[in-house]
Parts: structure tokens; sequence; C-alpha cells
């Protein structure tokens, strides 16, 4: 899917859908004159990354280190591979966010084996943390490893190539019937970390739940992420990335684009085209292909939304 | 004695496969509620005080059952069970806290 128009006032339903892609192992982000574009990975990364100057940074997701079903009996093993094309790239990113579902049950095992093979990239990573990531009985694994100078369960900001990042945490205090949640307290304290910021400064959000309402039936999406966008509107330049979903989504409204990441581990099926939305089995020759690379280019101020998606194999 | 294992073994499958079929027939104060595809199946279960519900999560996903201020399950992997007996007659409204968009109802009288 190339040079995909959605036309003016945000995008109905089945134009998302249509935008929804397979794409590759990670997203590769760079900042040019301040404006957030994704390169997708890894290969078409490459040649960008020479040209374009300015930031770049990395985007991996849902790795669940620990998973060992049918949809991927060896989620670890993919994990290095996407680490290995990283550490390939001509040119190192900055740094690297993960948004999410790092391990799939919370032991310290996992955990640890995330960090072993992660750390290879030998890159800076800011973490914020998936509903897998908090189910150890003491909730205290992903606070002790990630959690230092956060607030709350685990949310904070930090500014780098002149671009502000807020990572936030929706996976915590959940209702009943609801979806993601980020809560008062959260809210209150993003309004004011970006109280008396400069319009012009772009801002990165991220969290590992969608902010915006991708598919309720299937719990993607946030109750009061719309809260958070508020605070984000008179910003010039708005970049939300997620995961959880493990598929490319992708929509642009206003200033605003949103994209989700693909995981690293399995896939899980488009919305509303499965029983439900766990672990997708594909042939194994059709796993990696679903790992494939993507590249999604955008700019600001411009309603044309482009992803080119190329996969690694076939 | 080779022979006399091999019959004992025999009627011990037998008994083992027999056995659950016999107490679930007999005993109405044990329920079930499978866990498919982020559902609880029955999503509404009608039971008697004193009955024992076992939830069994049968997704490659991890599931909790959680009851606010009821009962809360640990981390139920695959195959995973939790039990619980419901000793007070009302009303109980349940959750899987990671994905809340699964709910279920116990009503117990």
């Amino acid at each position: 899917m190339s040079g995909h128009d959605h036309g003016e006032d945000g995008v109905s339903r089945r134009k998302v859908l249509e935008c929804m892609t397979w794409a590759g192992t990670g997203v590769l982000w760079t900042i040019t004159g301040g404006v957030p574009r994704s390169l997708g990975i890894i290969d078409s990364a490459e040649a960008a990354t020479a040209t374009a100057p300015g930031m770049t940074f990395l985007q991996i997701s849902d790795s669940h280190v620990g998973f060992d079903k049918p949809a991927n009996p060896n989620a670890l093993g993919t994990l290095e591979e996407a680490v290995n094309k990283i550490n390939a790239m001509p040119v190192k990113p900055s740094f690297m966010i993960h948004t999410g579902d790092i391990t799939h049950l919370s032991k310290a095992s996992e955990f640890d084996n995330a960090d072993r093979i992660i750390s290879q990239s030998k890159l800076d990573v800011h973490y914020v943390p998936g509903e897998h990531d908090f189910l150890d009985e003491e909730v205290k694994f992903y606070r002790d490893r990630y959690g230092r100078g956060t607030k709350g369960a685990g949310w904070y900001s930090f500014d780098a190539g002149g671009v502000h990042f807020v990572g936030l945490v929706n996976v915590v205090d959940l209702k009943g019937g609801g979806l993601g949640n980020l809560g008062a307290e959260q809210l209150a304290w993003l309004e004011d970390d970006l109280r008396g910021k400069s319009k012009s400064t772009p801002v990165v959000l991220f969290a590992h739940i969608p902010l915006w309402t991708v598919y309720p039936e299937w719990g993607w999406g946030t109750e009061d992420g719309g809260r958070a966008l508020e605070y984000v509107k008179g910003f010039g330049s708005v970049t939300v990335l997620n995961g959880h979903i493990h598929q490319v989504m992708q929509k642009v409204e206003g200033n605003v684009t949103f994209h989700t990441a693909r995981s690293t581990a399995f896939p899980q099926p488009a919305p509303g085209t499965a029983a439900s939305p766990g672990p997708m089995k594909v042939e194994d020759a059709k796993l990696r292909s679903m790992l494939g690379v993507a590249s999604i280019n955008f700019k600001q101020n411009e309603q044309r939304l482009a992803i080119i998606d190329t996969p690694l194999q076939g | 004695m080779k022979t006399l294992n091999r019959r004992d073994f025999g009627v011990a499958v037998a008994a083992a496969i027999l056995l659950p079929v016999t107490t679930a027939r007999a005993d109405d104060t044990n329920m079930e509620v499978h866990i498919d595809n982020f559902v609880f199946q029955p999503p509404e279960l009608k039971i008697k005080v004193g009955t024992t519900v076992t939830w069994t999560n049968r997704d490659d996903i991890p599931h909790t059952v959680v009851s606010a201020g009821k009962f809360r399950s640990k981390t139920l992997d695959t195959d995973d069970k939790f039990t619980f007996t419901f000793t007070n007659a009302g009303d109980y409204k349940y959750f899987c806290s990671l994905h809340p968009h699964m709910t279920g109802m116990i009503k117990v009288e």
C-alpha cells in the first residue's frame, strides 16, 4: 500500500482498516527539521538514514519473551533477529523505544533474556510497560528494572534532538468492560508536563495500548486516551506510537499522526477477521514475511500518508 | 505378573476415564467456565449457594478472573485453572484484568 490518501478530516474505520498492513520487525523514525518520519526497517531505511540528517530513533514492541506457543515457538529468537537487523544498520540510531510486552509472563528469567538480547543493540532503550510486564505476584520486576526515575506506574518524559518524548502507562487499573486506562493522576501529570512547552516543539507520545480507538470490541483503545490527546492539540507536530495489536496501523488527524508497530514475536489478526485477537498461527515460511520491512513516510501539514510495505522474505 | 500388571493398568485407565464423567453427572455443585478466544463460556452461569466454579484458560494468552472485592485469580497461563466456591447468594460480575472487555457473570441463588 502506497501513497494512500486519508482525506481531510480524520479517517473512517474502513479507511483505517485498509491502511493496516503487515510490515517489518521494527520501525525506524528519523527527525528531520523537527518532523518525525517513519522510515520502516530496515533495508529501505539504510539508504534513507545515510542521506537524512537529524536524529533517528527506533521503535520495537511486543517482544513477548517467553512465548513458545505454535504462533512462534521461539519469540526470543525473532527478537534477536530484529536486534541483529538493527546492528547491521550503517547509521546507528540515537536510541530505541520499546512500547511494552517485553515479556510474556513477567518472569525474572524472561526479563533477563530480553535484556540480554536487546542490550546487544548497545542503544539506550526507553521502555513503557505492557500488561504482560506486570504479571509477577509483587508487580516489581518491571519497576525494578525500568521504573527508576519514573512516576506512578512508570510514566516519564525526556527531550532528545529537540523533540519532547512522553512515555505513558495505560495497562494498570483496568476496569471491567473497559479499555486501556491512563487515570486521573497520570493525565494531571501529563497536562503539567506539557505546560510551558513551546507549541512548535514536536511531541512524541508513546504507550503500549493504542491511545486512539482502533477496535473496542477487542479492547484496542484507551478509555481516557482522548483526554491525553486534548493536551497535545495545540502542538504543531504530534506523533503517537503504540504497540499491543501486533500489526502496523496508521492514521493522521490534523497535526497528529498515530502509528502502531508490529510485534517481534507473533502476528495478531486484523480487527474482526478472527474469533479473537489472540496469536495468529501462520505457515512457518510466512511468519518472517509478516516480520518484513515497512517504510512509513509522512509529512507535517500534508494529508497524504504513504505506507510502503516490503517483506523480508518472499 | 506382567499380564496382571497390564490388567490392573487397564482397570486404572478405565476408572480414570469414567470417574470425572460420573462425578460431573452426580454432582452439580461443581461447574466449569472455559476461556476460549478471549470469551468466558458460558458468559453467565446460574448456580446454587455452595457451588464451586472452576475457570480454565484454553487460550494461548494469559488471562485473569477478577470480581472486585470478591475474588481474584493469579495470572492463568494456558490450561491453568482457578477455583472459587460461592457461599453467599448474589450477582458476581467479573472480568479479565488484562483484557477488561472480557466480562462474565455468576448468579448465585
